[in-house]
């Protein structure tokens, strides 16, 4: 390990809430676990899409929802550990080039559901790096507040893709579990998305 | 090989040129791989998904050349799953195009699919099951229709060109009108086992 390396401050909590408070009406993609609970905590919303599963594919369902909602946002806010399950999803990104989607990794560098073990990200592998090598527009990694209060409006309005892996502190914030039916989740955000007639016919 | 570019010739042989006869035919009569364009195209399918295979081929050029369909090379093929669950929440029909090695990459991605009701297409040409000359082949492609039942996937068969167009036309209603996730196996018959030359 670099002895220079920078360790986390972030707190996630307030992370998440500085990030969502510039949301209008993005559609939101969580990644399995702590990104989940996090994106709850900051206000639930029908445009929330809570993946309990499916781990390394949340990037791809943020990319799939980008290209059937052109005109909208779509923002996904998943874990260091669920995006380095789906790194090829960065490079499919990368070649789809969607202008309106961004990805904002919470990164603790830490699976932080199954015991606190070290993710690559805690053993020098740079996501962000990737990302920008796969093709994204802008990537960075954000240390500090001051770079967090920069690049929140910036993922909503900036022409993307946008990525940003975000420090954060491993220290557990209390639960907030939003729904987990999946199907209940997925007719919510079709109701809410596209109008009852479409979502049911 | 037959050159003829946007033709699809049989060969049956290796290294035996089509007859100009034949050649001529297939320029005339419409392949399954066009019929099948044209039904994704009448089910208002707006993103295909693949990870290549000869059997796919034209298919693949043909929704490349398609304004109104976009499509989407992957790095592996659970990322087409995932794919479709976010389609399907923004209102777009998606289709997947799959090897059957593909398959076994698909199987915890597909939990998604099962557990949020997403109607998910998978359109899988089998290798490993007919005149295969590659053993690594086998183990996924003999258990792929396993595997898929196994994952709550309905599994369609087609055996013969003339089968394609109406088993994936029928898979496809099945799928966006139930929200089911079905998948068509195109044998390994049909589309002939990879020859290795030297």
């Amino acid at each position: 390990m670099k002895a220079t390396r920078k360790r986390p401050e972030l707190d996630r909590r307030a992370v998440a809430a500085r990030i969502l408070q510039h949301r209008r009406d993005a559609l939101v993609v969580a990644g399995l676990g702590a990104p989940c609970w996090d994106t709850a905590a900051a206000g639930d919303d029908a445009l929330n899409f809570y993946t309990w599963g499916g781990m390394g594919g949340a990037a791809m369902v943020g990319l799939g929802l980008a290209l059937a909602q052109p005109e909208r946002r779509v923002l996904i806010i998943t874990g260091d550990g669920e995006i380095l399950m789906g790194l090829g999803s960065l490079a499919t990104i990368g070649v789809q080039n969607p202008g309106n989607l961004a990805v904002v990794v919470m990164d603790n560098e830490h699976y932080g559901e199954t015991g606190m073990q070290a993710t690559h990200t805690r053993l020098g592998v740079d996501v962000a790096g990737i990302a920008k090598s796969a093709g994204f527009r802008e990537a960075a990694t954000l240390y500090s507040e001051s770079d967090v209060r920069e690049w929140a409006p910036r993922l909503f309005n900036e022409p993307g893709p946008l990525f940003a892996a975000i420090k954060v502190t491993t220290e557990r914030a209390p639960l907030v579990l939003p729904r987990r039916d999946g199907t209940a989740l997925k007719h919510r955000f079709r109701e809410a998305l596209l109008g009852a007639e479409e979502a049911y016919r | 090989m037959a050159k003829q570019a946007g033709t699809v010739v049989e060969i049956s042989r290796a290294g035996r040129k089509p007859r100009r006869a034949a050649v001529k035919l297939a320029r005339l009569a419409p392949t399954w791989p066009e019929r099948l364009h044209a039904v994704l195209r009448d089910l208002d399918i707006r993103l295909v998904s693949y990870v290549p295979d000869s059997g796919h081929a034209r298919l693949i050029e043909l929704v490349h050349d398609d304004a109104k369909i976009r499509a989407i090379p992957l790095t592996t093929e659970e990322e087409g799953v995932a794919l479709a669950v976010g389609a399907w929440l923004g209102g777009a029909r998606s289709v997947l195009l799959t090897q059957s090695s593909g398959v076994g990459n698909c199987i915890n991605m597909l939990g998604m699919i099962q557990e949020c009701r997403i109607p998910l297409l998978m359109l899988v040409t089998m290798r490993g099951e007919w005149g295969e000359f590659n053993p690594w082949q086998l183990p996924v492609a003999q258990a792929t229709q396993s595997v898929l039942t196994a994952m709550g996937v309905v599994v369609h068969r087609a055996d013969n060109a003339e089968e394609i167009v109406q088993t994936v036309s029928a898979g496809a209603r099945l799928a966006f009108n139930t929200c089911r996730a079905v998948a068509v196996l195109i044998g390994q018959r049909v589309i002939g086992a990879k020859e290795f030359r030297k």
